[in-house]
């Protein structure tokens, strides 16, 4: 079970600019490793990230083969108001994890 | 990702990167890497006819990586990050991965400030490009140089 | 002609001198690092790799760490046992245990170590399928445990019953061997701070394992690194779990005593 790490601050003024931070367990296989007898091992990557912010999408990352193991992102948004930010990684072989995290805005 | 140079093409490229570095061409059954030319190429697919010009984005890299097979990652523009006016995207390259494109980001607004930091995958001692795309349309860039060692005891796979 | 005949041998006398000193070099120059000059690999790391061992929200070992703490609470086995209903909360329960392994087991009649240990408590006491070495599960649930020996001192418990194999694990750090004739030594306590090929030799001090090192993109064990040490050295590797490999790994727990534990740490 692939597990994710997200840091968002649980509080924020409103207009605040608020980094978040994300790490998930991934191998990133980039398709170009082989095996000893020279076979190819398939690629399998995350291929991309979309952060929402009560639905609205504020954060869209395209993953390729050169992002490492294990993909570190961190990027940040204003805190407009209180709700839920929703992480969402798709990736090759119907790859799909969701992680959401609650921010109360005063 | 197509990479449309010829054969003949690469092997020039390839045997004058070497020739330029001083060092002997080797034939490897490692799959083909990028080239200047390469990236170049994902650099217009993403930019289009527009100019590129250097500045206002910063490209953070360790100048020494300690192993390439994670290297941290930054790039940030200047940018007041109003709806009139702020950064639509951040692109990353590298002249000589297998393949030219790294990460492709999506901005806007909402983000508060155009900062981006990842870990990322590099193969040999190379140039890395980060391109940013503003909300008038012009594009900006910036470059670093990287020198990537191999670890000393390499493990059996 | 005399002459240069005259040059040559003295150069071989030098050289010879030189190699006699390499050789005797491993037993008499061997010496234990003082004290006070043991570092842990994380000050011959740069600041970006130390950067992402500090911060908990970046260090991608506490996926683990994550993952162990799930495994903690999960009823399984035929006996249908969570490590909690034995252990209760791994914070306290825990707490010093990594530091203290490898660790004297009576019923083995020799130490042991952590992997070791959570491998016996799933087969023997949850009475499920065993864990397999640098599994998923394995490096999980040891992350998790040595997570709650971070900060405290490493602490083997020698007495008489364990000396000898801590012996054992002496001779084995300081014994030549492989193609290349190398003993631990020779790099660990002779030239850590020197370079090998574009890396900084460190002191080989065990403090943050089960580490996430960027050469494996994962989270591995001790034995995993020693086992890598051992093919770089193109010596004969043993198995995981073999005794050799726990008698070395209690030697260098023992040598590494006093200093901090870091778990899980990052290591190029």
């Amino acid at each position: 079970m692939a597990r994710a790490l997200v840091n968002v601050p649980a509080r924020a003024r409103r207009g605040e600019i608020i980094e978040i931070k994300t790490l998930i367990s991934h191998v990133m296989e980039t398709g170009h490793r082989r095996t000893q007898d020279g076979a190819t091992i398939p690629r399998d990557i995350i291929r991309l990230f979309v952060c929402t912010y009560n639905g609205a999408e504020v954060f869209r990352a395209e993953l390729h083969p050169a992002i490492a193991a294990n993909p570190f992102l961190v990027f940040s948004t204003v805190a407009t108001e209180s709700g839920t930010l929703a992480l969402h990684w798709t990736g090759d072989n119907g790859f799909s994890v969701t992680e959401s995290a609650a921010i109360v805005v005063e | 990702m197509q990479r449309h140079a010829s054969r003949r093409e690469f092997l020039r490229a390839a045997g004058g990167a070497a020739a330029g570095l001083g060092l002997v061409s080797l034939v490897s059954v490692r799959p083909a890497r990028a080239t200047p030319e390469a990236m170049q190429e994902a650099i217009r697919k993403v930019v289009g006819p527009a100019r590129v010009t250097p500045g206002r984005v910063k490209l953070e890299l360790p100048p020494l990586v300690e192993n390439g097979n994670v290297v941290p990652l930054a790039v940030s523009v200047e940018s007041p990050m109003t709806e009139a006016d702020h950064v639509r995207a951040i692109h990353v390259f590298t002249e000589r991965n297998p393949l030219p494109d790294v990460l492709g980001v999506r901005l806007g607004p909402r983000a508060g400030r155009a900062r981006v930091a990842t870990r990322i995958r590099l193969a040999h001692t190379q140039t890395v490009v980060a391109i940013g795309e503003l909300s008038d349309g012009s594009f900006w860039s910036d470059s670093a140089a990287v020198v990537v060692t191999l670890a000393a005891c390499l493990e059996e796979a | 002609m005399a002459l240069l005949d005259g040059a040559i041998r003295r150069v071989v006398r030098r050289l010879g001198a030189a190699v006699v000193a390499l050789l005797l070099g491993s037993s008499v120059f061997a010496a234990e690092i003082p004290r006070s000059q043991r570092r842990s690999g994380y000050e011959f790391m740069s600041r970006e790799t130390r950067a992402m061992q500090d911060d908990d929200t970046a260090n991608p070992g506490l996926l683990w760490v994550l993952e162990g703490e799930a495994l903690w609470g999960r009823k399984i086995g035929a006996a249908g046992r969570a490590c909690a209903d034995c252990h209760g909360d791994a914070r306290a329960g825990m707490k010093g245990v990594a530091a203290r392994h490898p660790a004297f087991d009576a019923a083995r009649g020799r130490p042991v170590s952590l992997e070791q240990r959570i491998r016996s408590c799933r087969t023997d006491r949850q009475q499920a399928p065993p864990l397999a070495w640098e599994s998923r599960d394995l490096l999980a649930l040891s992350a998790y445990v040595a997570r709650q020996s971070r900060g405290l001192p490493i602490e083997p418990a020698i007495d008489d019953r364990s000396r000898p194999f801590l012996e054992s694990g002496r001779a084995a750090f300081h014994r030549r061997q492989g193609q290349l004739n190398l003993a631990c030594s020779q790099c660990h306590d002779d030239n850590w701070g020197r370079r090998l090929a574009g890396n900084v030799v460190p002191q080989a001090h065990p403090t943050g394992y089960p580490i996430y090192r960027l050469e494996w993109q994962n989270l591995g064990s001790l034995q995993r690194r020693l086992r890598n040490c051992l093919v770089g050295t193109r010596a004969e590797v043993p198995d995981y779990g073999a005794p050799e490999l726990v008698d070395l790994e209690l030697y260098l727990m023992w040598r590494a005593r006093g200093m901090t534990l870091e778990a899980p740490a990052v290591r190029p």
